[in-house]
């Protein structure tokens, strides 16, 4: 929304629906929004991996990343974990209340240019937020796709976000789903172990394959470590990274990642980007 | 365009002749020398090294509000259009030269509508410096004493007179309305004032060879240089305050009654809030790590995306710092450890 004259103005969204993904002091909500200007609603065109400025007047403003797909429809949808003063806001928001929007804000995963691969999502706890567009785009696009393997894992069964949609996954052909809990349950019949073990365990060939991978910063160490034991080469490596944002447009300075302005230069990077920059798994 | 003289005693009627347009002029508000509007009829006072403020305020002001709303409702009004013409009257070399860098940050991609706006109404009338400070160092960041990029108008002090060069467009009408006071000058005040830039630059004192800094600089992460350089700092920020290519922003909303309205304010990357997560997290926890950034930034990480350093070299990180912190003691530690 580059046409709207100022690009600090966020326009007004209404609440649809919301939901809780989590429970508990680090719980996380769900919104739909859609716009409240037709106009805005009709011209909105995001992509997988991009981000929005949300908030309220008066509180202020978090960069929240898009959590679902442009194919899903003309809405939407933002995971916030409450974390701060403006995501204690935002989950007081009840259906028809109004948020603020802005963005959509950075580059996206490159949707085209893996078209004919197999797509391997692996993410930890609220990491999972900006993997799920790509979970649902190339869903829509089946075609274009070869195999889809979700990886996702969180502390216990109670942190996972997305978790019914995520399992129904196992119903679709070439689609595959496997999640983990860190710690044994009771009733739990998939994986016990950490993300990074998840992912030895699916033991995914790289071959024409590409890897994509957020969660939390530790968790995302060992990942890439154990894709370069799987010999996924740096290339076919993704990651979406995060930084505090104030204007979400390359001008307040503070999200860079050394040379890498998180904001516009994100926040998708391929791991042989990443490599180069020593700040950016700090 | 033609070279013109302005004798001292015409200073006042001169910048009267500036119109409606407010003046900034270099003033002493306690301790700190500015700029500040010129009232009245009062005469502007250029004897001076330089500001200790540099005069960005004007167009990137410390708080400036960017939207208004009403508490409790959802539409914001963006606060734009209301910038006045302004000329800044005195500015050093490297001010203006800064603004041209600023400008880089605030045009890029995306525009900036506030400051855009502020900098498309500012003519930049600059004075050349024939006294130098002891920490001036613009020569070896691409400026000089009487460098005119950024300028609209260049003064050139003469002793009795300036030596007047108009630069641009807008120099040139701003000397067509003020015909009446200024003559024009004679091949041997170009000469003089050839002479007072030539003197000055021989007056810097302070410099450095950058070359081989910024390709060089992010290979340098984990040396210990940068534990060295940052162990004194007190993380108040004042370097960054201070600087004139300084452009980081906080925003925040403020709330009185039912007028709330959402503001930015300078911010510096040498506040440990300034990258702190929701979370926690913070990726540069120390000194170290800040002080890193804002060196890397300035040297490395600018001149990746605009390919010019953002630093001017007028000395005032240097002359202001509370601990004695050097930036040239950093970058001749830096060349060492290349």
């Amino acid at each position: 929304m580059k046409d709207n004259g100022n690009p600090y103005k966020p326009h007004v969204a209404t609440v649809e629906d919301t939901w809780n993904e989590t429970y508990g002091d680090r719980c996380i909500k769900t919104f739909k929004v859609v716009f409240d200007d037709e106009k805005v609603r009709e011209s909105w065109e995001h992509l997988p991996g991009q981000c929005a400025m949300i908030g309220l007047p008066g509180v202020g403003e978090s960069m929240i990343s898009i959590s679902c797909s442009p194919t899903e429809g003309k809405f939407l949808r933002f995971s916030v974990m409450r974390m701060g003063k403006v995501t204690q806001a935002l989950h007081q928001l009840e259906p028809g209340d109004k948020m603020n929007v802005r963005g959509p804000y950075g580059n996206s995963f490159p949707v085209d240019e893996w078209k004919g691969k197999k797509i391997i999502t692996i993410g930890g706890g609220i990491g999972q937020a900006p993997l799920r567009p790509i979970i649902e785009y190339v869903k829509a696009n089946r075609s274009d796709y070869e195999d889809l393997t979700v990886i996702y894992g969180s502390r216990t069964s109670s942190d996972l976000c997305f978790q019914g949609e995520l399992e129904e996954l196992n119903s679709c052909d070439d689609v595959s789903c496997h999640l983990s809990i860190d710690v044994e349950e009771e009733n739990w019949s998939h994986f016990v172990g950490f993300v990074p073990s998840l992912l030895m365990d699916v033991n995914p060939s790289p071959e024409n394959t590409i890897a994509i991978t957020c969660g939390p910063p530790i968790m995302i160490k060992f990942v890439l470590e154990n894709l370069k034991k799987l010999n996924f080469e740096d290339d076919q490596i993704y990651t979406t990274l995060e930084n505090r944002m104030k204007c979400g447009i390359g001008k307040c300075g503070r999200c860079n990642a050394g040379n890498l302005y998180v904001c516009k230069d994100g926040p998708v990077f391929s791991y042989a980007t990443l490599k180069q920059v020593p700040e950016a798994f700090a | 365009m033609e070279h013109l003289k302005l004798s001292k005693d015409k200073l006042g009627d001169f910048v009267a002749k500036l119109g409606d347009k407010e003046v900034l002029v270099p003033q002493k508000e306690g301790e700190a020398l500015k700029f500040v509007p010129l009232t009245g009829d009062s005469v502007p006072e250029l004897d001076y090294a330089n500001t200790s403020v540099p005069p960005k305020n004007a167009v990137f002001p410390q708080t400036e509000t960017m939207l208004r709303f009403e508490w409790g409702k959802m539409e914001t009004t963006a606060v734009t259009g209301e910038a006045k013409e302004k000329v800044f009257f005195g500015v050093r070399p490297c001010d203006a030269r800064a603004k041209v860098i600023v400008d880089k940050l605030f045009t890029w991609d995306e525009k900036d509508p506030y400051y855009v706006e502020k900098r498309e109404k500012s003519t930049v009338v600059g004075l050349a410096c024939a006294e130098p400070c002891s920490n001036c160092f613009c020569t070896s960041v691409g400026g000089g004493p009487a460098s005119t990029e950024g300028l609209d108008v260049l003064l050139t002090d003469l002793g009795e007179s300036y030596l007047v060069q108009p630069l641009t467009d807008e120099g040139q009408s701003l000397c067509q309305a003020a015909s009446d006071d200024l003559e024009k000058a004679a091949e041997g005040d170009v000469q003089a004032a050839e002479k007072v830039h030539q003197e000055a630059e021989k007056k810097i004192s302070r410099q450095i060879d950058t070359g081989g800094i910024p390709e060089g600089l992010p290979g340098l992460w984990e040396n210990e240089l940068w534990e060295k350089v940052s162990q004194s700092c007190l993380g108040c920020g004042i370097c960054t305050y201070l600087c004139p290519t300084c452009h980081c922003f906080d925003m925040q909303d403020e709330v009185e009654g039912f007028d709330g309205r959402r503001c930015r304010t300078w911010d510096s990357c040498m506040f440990s809030e300034y990258t702190m997560h929701a979370s926690g997290h913070n990726p540069r926890p120390t000194r170290r790590e800040r002080t890193r950034n804002r060196i890397n930034h300035k040297y490395s990480y600018f001149v990746d995306k605009f390919d010019v350093i953002a630093c001017v070299g007028c000395g005032r990180c240097i002359s202001l710092c509370p601990v004695n912190i050097d930036i040239l003691d950093i970058l001749s530690k830096v060349k060492e450890a290349l």
